[in-house]
């Protein structure tokens, strides 16, 4: 069925419009200005054209963190991505359990990115939380606050931890809208589970899957409370992801041109990748949605 | 047999789950010398002095005062504008509506570091910082692409049918979207409203930065604290237990629209 054509319905958008623009397009236009500029002090600014641009993209330690954001961000998709829909497919479909599950998932979501961090301080640390005391009693040793390896061992189970209930909530709501018919149809035709599976529920999650994997590879991209009240983008620079980088660059050292340049590289880095995502996920397989464009 | 290893499994994924949590709610019931003093899975002598201190002391429970009244303002003027956007994106064709849709939902790709300064100096002319309704505009960077996103999945899943019949019927557009269109994605506004209290909940970069006492958020509150006193384990513990409170009360209210909105199959 089409769509109505009116250009009138702009101006339901418009309030959207509006208020997306004053919090994005103007700060936006703020760091573009930043990003050709030197700047010494109030007033005090010279033109430098693409010179921040030019230096941030030869900065050796830039490159580390985008190379460390890469793993990171493929390993939250490979492990959050079908781990969430194992569990959405355990999930029970009706009773009691339903809505005790879905508070209890929702739980991790709802807790303030830095208290996450919190938590997993407490969980993990070798003196006091609960992992690191028993990991250390099976005698490997285990301290997240020296060893990079073990750095990234608790940033990585954080992230799962605090991420997957989304991936599980998404694709058990997916999972629900598929009509019983398509069962029974599948039990007359003695379909496998994987069967199952594979011509039924994965086809019909793709829309879900979709916005799943676009807020998963966004937010672990532009990942920045958590890591940093863990470990603080350390041992050394072991766990120093894109968004660590940034804010060192732009707070505490206050360059903010090259900041404002690496800002700007960083977001272009994250649509591309978006809208790749979305154009693939778009033409996987023949959906009800028809394809994309 | 599948089933029951099914059941196995989840329970231990919601063990898992859970177990950072408790670990947290344990440490909050003890005080500092008896952790750092010994090991224990179960508090040997609970206390609520950590919880008391909270509930005494302005400065801490101010904070959590502070972040519900921005999540709140920032989840009713979310919503107010999503709304009619929605509409539009799942009832017409415009000039430029898919590209509009998709430049939406890139307002969430930028890094919010990349906005902390901009944001900084934008508010300052206003005279804006420190104020509950600069960190909730703020918030509506990311939360109204999301919630206009959502909220078109809903209102594609009901038949325009419906929307002719009631302008047949004579029904005027605000008459008809306030009577008879809002209850029926009642559901789906009830799933919005949760994660857009959520999202806005767990930010804290931009809440902090646009903050310096009278609207500073709970999750401020905390780093600062910490930091003061050196590190008070119990406390803070006790801290991030209150902070995961009103997210709890909120999802307990609307699991039963999130049931039916799950039901719906849009998220």
């Amino acid at each position: 069925m089409d769509k109505w054509q009116d250009n009138r319905a702009w101006f339901m958008v418009l309030p959207v419009f509006a208020i997306v623009a004053i919090s994005a397009i103007i700060p936006l236009m703020t760091v573009v200005n930043y990003s050709v500029q030197d700047i010494f002090g109030p007033g005090q600014r010279v033109f430098v054209g693409t010179e921040w641009f030019k230096e941030v993209l030869t900065n050796s330690r830039l490159h580390d963190a985008f190379i460390r954001q890469l793993i990171f961000s493929t390993l939250v998709l490979v492990i959050e991505i079908p781990l969430g829909v194992l569990v959405a497919l355990a999930l029970p479909k009706r009773g009691w359990g339903v809505p005790v599950s879905l508070v209890l998932l929702a739980l991790p979501l709802l807790i303030p990115w830095n208290v996450i961090g919190t938590i997993w301080i407490i969980f993990t640390r070798p003196d006091i939380g609960l992992f690191g005391a028993a990991i250390n009693g099976l005698g490997i040793s285990f301290d997240h606050t020296a060893n990079p390896l073990d750095a990234w061992v608790t940033v990585m189970l954080m992230e799962v931890w605090h991420w997957t209930p989304l991936v599980v909530l998404l694709a058990y709501a997916g999972l629900r809208a598929i009509p019983e018919a398509y069962f029974q149809a599948a039990r007359i035709d003695g379909a496998s589970a994987w069967a199952t599976f594979r011509y039924i529920q994965l086809p019909k999650m793709r829309g879900v899957l979709t916005i799943a994997v676009l807020l998963r590879f966004m937010d672990s991209f532009l990942i920045y409370a958590e890591p940093f009240v863990l470990t603080g983008g350390g041992p050394g620079n072991a766990t120093t992801f894109l968004s660590i980088h940034l804010v060192k660059m732009a707070v505490g050292q206050f360059d903010l041109g090259p900041a404002a340049a690496f800002s700007l590289i960083y977001f272009l880095i994250v649509l591309l990748f978006s809208w790749l995502f979305y154009q693939a996920l778009q033409n996987v397989g023949t959906g009800d949605k028809g394809g994309g464009r | 047999m599948t089933l029951r290893k099914r059941h196995i499994g989840l329970l231990i994924y919601f063990g898992v789950l859970l177990l950072p949590i408790y670990w947290m709610l344990n440490m909050s019931l003890r005080t500092n010398a008896d952790i750092l003093g010994g090991f224990a899975f179960v508090p040997t002598d609970p206390t609520l002095d950590n919880y008391l201190k909270i509930f005494t002391d302005p400065s801490w429970y101010s904070g959590y005062i502070n972040s519900i009244i921005y999540v709140s303002i920032n989840t009713v003027i979310s919503l107010s504008v999503a709304l009619p956007a929605a509409y539009a994106f799942s009832r017409y064709r415009f000039f430029g509506d898919k590209h509009m849709f998709f430049w939406l939902l890139t307002n969430r790709m930028a890094p919010p570091a990349v906005f902390l300064l901009p944001f900084f100096q934008l508010y300052s002319t206003f005279g804006l910082i420190d104020t509950h309704i600069a960190v909730a505009i703020s918030h509506c960077l990311f939360n109204v692409p999301l919630a206009v996103w959502i909220l078109e999945g809903f209102m594609s899943g009901v038949p325009r049918e419906i929307d002719e019949m009631a302008y047949m019927d004579g029904y005027s557009f605000p008459r008809f979207f306030g009577t008879i269109f809002v209850p029926l994605i009642r559901s789906g506004i009830g799933v919005t409203a949760f994660f857009c209290f959520m999202f806005s909940w767990v930010e804290l970069l931009l809440a902090r930065t646009l903050t310096t006492t009278d609207a500073k958020p709970i999750a401020a509150t905390m780093t600062r604290t910490v930091s003061a006193t050196g590190l008070d384990w119990g406390l803070l513990a006790a801290a991030g237990v209150l902070t995961i409170v009103p997210g709890a009360l909120v999802i307990w209210f609307v699991r039963n629209h999130m049931a039916k909105g799950f039901a719906l199959g849009r998220v």
